[in-house]
């Protein structure tokens, strides 16, 4: 199958994420900050999607929406169909463990668990048994390319390892969506793209991905950005076309 | 229900994980409730030992007996009314023995004299101080449970006589014939000679405090040749079915009356005292015993659960983004909030298991040192004591607890 016809299957794939006109506003002493002043997004499943912005733009914001770890002030939002506007607390963390797959900038394991168990720790919070946590987790594992790293904690894995780690915890509950926030942010580039050349893997398997990061050539990946700015989205452009060019220019 | 399990076993691995970290931390931060423990142990301790002691002291004082004395058995606070009341007599015995007979269906069986005081008893170069010297009759051997252990009570004759024979408690007879048998062998006292008829078996001490084992028992008739001053009487009376004892505790101050010739609207001038009424003085003792210990564990568990509560706010706020993590991973709110329970929790547990080693090596020491002291170490008390830290660990780990499961995963995850 041709690149070309899986992105217009992709096109026509079911829809994940579905924003409409989203405000978020935040009170911080006197003043209300307006982080989000209507966004309207719409997520198919399979989607490889950038979101970019200067600091400010309200991109974090919208990562935290998108996330469920946060809830709009107004405006919809439909996940799998289900509305996440109106959820309480334990539905978002419910959503969060099974549909969302968190990647962090800081990776943000835990430092005194093996890889195994930080890969684990999703499974425990879904209520899987032991024995499928332990099977799944090193099958995860085997799959980010880290089979001989399975017994070895965060301090002894170099920056790359620990984010695919990352990533295997991020996909262990085979989840709709990964979120990946500034994933390379904290690697050299030549493990940044190492980890690149994962999600693009991952991408290929047929998992969505959500790539948050203000880099350009890291948001090249992607085969959809969306620029936000001032709380709206700027511009949402599909094609390769900066990818092509900073790999021109590299 | 499962997933319960899980996280439950998580949190478990967590709370060990971090107590092995920070051991000294956390064994410091435990020393309240470690305090609190060994304090609540000990005075279980100290007041199960009294209570065995004293219940294996009560079992010389036959349960089926009455005592008719001057003095009722219980710390009374308007002494002067008693004091002024007129002595028991001896003769008392006869004349309540000759009303018992002569009653039909009664509830008593007999009334023995007896007479005591306080005398040194001397054999050669030996002497025994402070041994109480008791005259009565022969029967008195029916309202007394103990044994021999060499020789005899002495005998109807012998009593009625006034013969200068006797019979010795364990201690007497072990300080003044260490090697020897004291059978047949004559004792001063007051400067007479008794001659040894029999040796009491060990009856142990009363409370490990004074010695049941000082005591001479003699024939009443010799009794009060030579010991009449400062003596004082009480009358025994035993009873036919124990189950009535009230009844004939009626019956017996209905006799007394009749023998102090009391007219109905006086009240009674002596005491009816029995075995049960002796359990009642114990409990001031034990009473302030409990009070002292609970003030002492509960200012100390007190003391502890704020130190606790203090350690789990501190380990919220440096895990702050781990919480972060958990939550964006799934972790749900009553999952935090278990977590830092649990750790508060094992953390009180583990000050609960230091005290209570504590006290079990004080209980042990204690017991070595002074064997006769009654010690009791209860499996009631390390079950007390478990779950007094499990309460502990639950009401100081909850306010850092709640607090962690409120947190705002976005804040948390963004805390450095």
């Amino acid at each position: 199958m041709s690149m070309d016809t899986r992105d217009s299957l992709r096109a026509v794939g079911r829809v994940v994420i579905d924003i409409q006109n989203i405000t978020k506003d935040y009170v911080m002493g006197q003043e209300t900050v307006r982080a989000l002043r209507g966004v309207s997004l719409q997520i198919h499943r399979n989607e490889y999607i950038a979101i970019m912005g200067p600091s400010g733009s309200g991109k974090s914001t919208l990562m935290n929406m998108l996330g469920c770890l946060d809830t709009p002030t107004s405006g919809h939002y439909e996940f799998n169909g289900k509305n996440v506007a109106e959820m309480n607390d334990d539905e978002l963390a419910a959503i969060r463990n099974r549909e969302i797959g968190f990647v962090f900038q800081t990776f943000n394991l835990l430092p005194r668990s093996t890889s195994l168990r930080n890969v684990e720790l999703p499974l425990i919070y879904a209520g899987i048994d032991p024995e499928t946590r332990g099977e799944r987790a090193t099958q995860v594992l085997a799959d980010v390319g880290l089979s001989d790293r399975i017994h070895h904690k965060p301090n002894e894995l170099s920056g790359g390892q620990r984010q695919r780690v990352a990533v295997a915890r991020a996909l262990v509950n085979k989840p709709s969506i990964i979120l990946a926030d500034e994933p390379t942010g904290n690697l050299d580039s030549k493990t940044g793209e190492e980890i690149m050349a994962l999600f693009e893997d991952l991408y290929q398997r047929g998992n969505t991905i959500i790539l948050v990061t203000h880099e350009r050539d890291i948001a090249a990946h992607a085969r959809r950005t969306v620029r936000l700015r001032d709380g709206l989205i700027e511009s949402d452009e599909t094609g390769f076309v900066p990818a092509l060019e900073s790999m021109a220019a590299s | 229900m499962k997933r319960f399990l899980y996280e439950l076993s998580e949190s478990g691995k967590i709370a060990v994980a971090q107590m092995r970290l920070n051991m000294t931390r956390s064994t410091l931060t435990a020393l309240g409730v470690i305090i609190g423990i060994v304090a609540v142990t000990l005075m279980g301790t100290a007041i199960g030992g009294i209570q065995v002691g004293f219940d294996k002291s009560m079992s010389i004082f036959g349960d089926d007996v009455l005592y008719v004395g001057q003095w009722p058995w219980k710390n009374v606070d308007d002494w002067w009314n008693y004091r002024d009341r007129k002595k028991i007599k001896t003769e008392y015995a006869d004349a309540l023995n000759r009303m018992i007979a002569m009653t039909s269906n009664s509830n008593l069986t007999i009334a023995i004299p007896t007479s005591s005081v306080v005398r040194s008893v001397k054999y050669a170069d030996n002497e025994v101080n402070n041994v109480l010297i008791r005259g009565t009759v022969s029967d008195y051997i029916i309202t007394s449970t103990f044994d021999f252990k060499e020789g005899r009570f002495f005998n109807e004759l012998e009593s009625r006589g006034g013969a200068n024979v006797c019979v010795v408690g364990y201690d007497v007879a072990d300080a003044l014939f260490p090697s020897a048998s004291p059978i047949d062998k004559s004792v001063l006292i007051n400067g007479q000679p008794f001659k040894i008829v029999g040796v009491i078996s060990r009856q142990g001490s009363f409370l490990g405090l004074f010695s049941l084992d000082a005591i001479v028992v003699m024939p009443l008739p010799a009794f009060q040749k030579y010991f009449t001053a400062k003596s004082e009487a009480e009358v025994l009376v035993k009873v036919k079915d124990k189950t009535k004892l009230a009844d004939a505790k009626d019956e017996l101050a209905g006799l007394m009356r009749r023998v102090r010739g009391l007219p109905p609207e006086k009240r009674d001038d002596f005491s009816i005292n029995e075995q049960q009424a002796l359990k009642s003085t114990l409990d001031p003792i034990k009473n302030s015993i409990a009070i002292a210990g609970l003030f002492i564990t509960g200012l100390s568990l007190f003391v502890g659960a704020i130190g606790i509560m203090n350690i789990t706010f501190v380990s919220v706020k440096e895990r702050t983004k781990e919480i972060g993590t958990r939550k964006a991973l799934g972790a749900r709110r009553r999952t935090i909030l278990l977590q830092f329970l649990i750790e508060s929790t094992a953390l009180c547990l583990l000050g609960g298991f230091i005290g209570l080693s504590f006290s079990f090596l004080m209980c042990f020491l204690i017991g070595a040192a002074f064997p006769s002291f009654p010690i009791q170490f209860s499996s009631g008390l390390v079950l007390i004591s478990m779950l007094v830290s499990v309460l502990t660990g639950l009401v100081s780990g909850f306010a850092p607890a709640w607090s962690a499961s409120r947190l705002d995963p976005v804040t948390a995850l963004r805390y450095e």
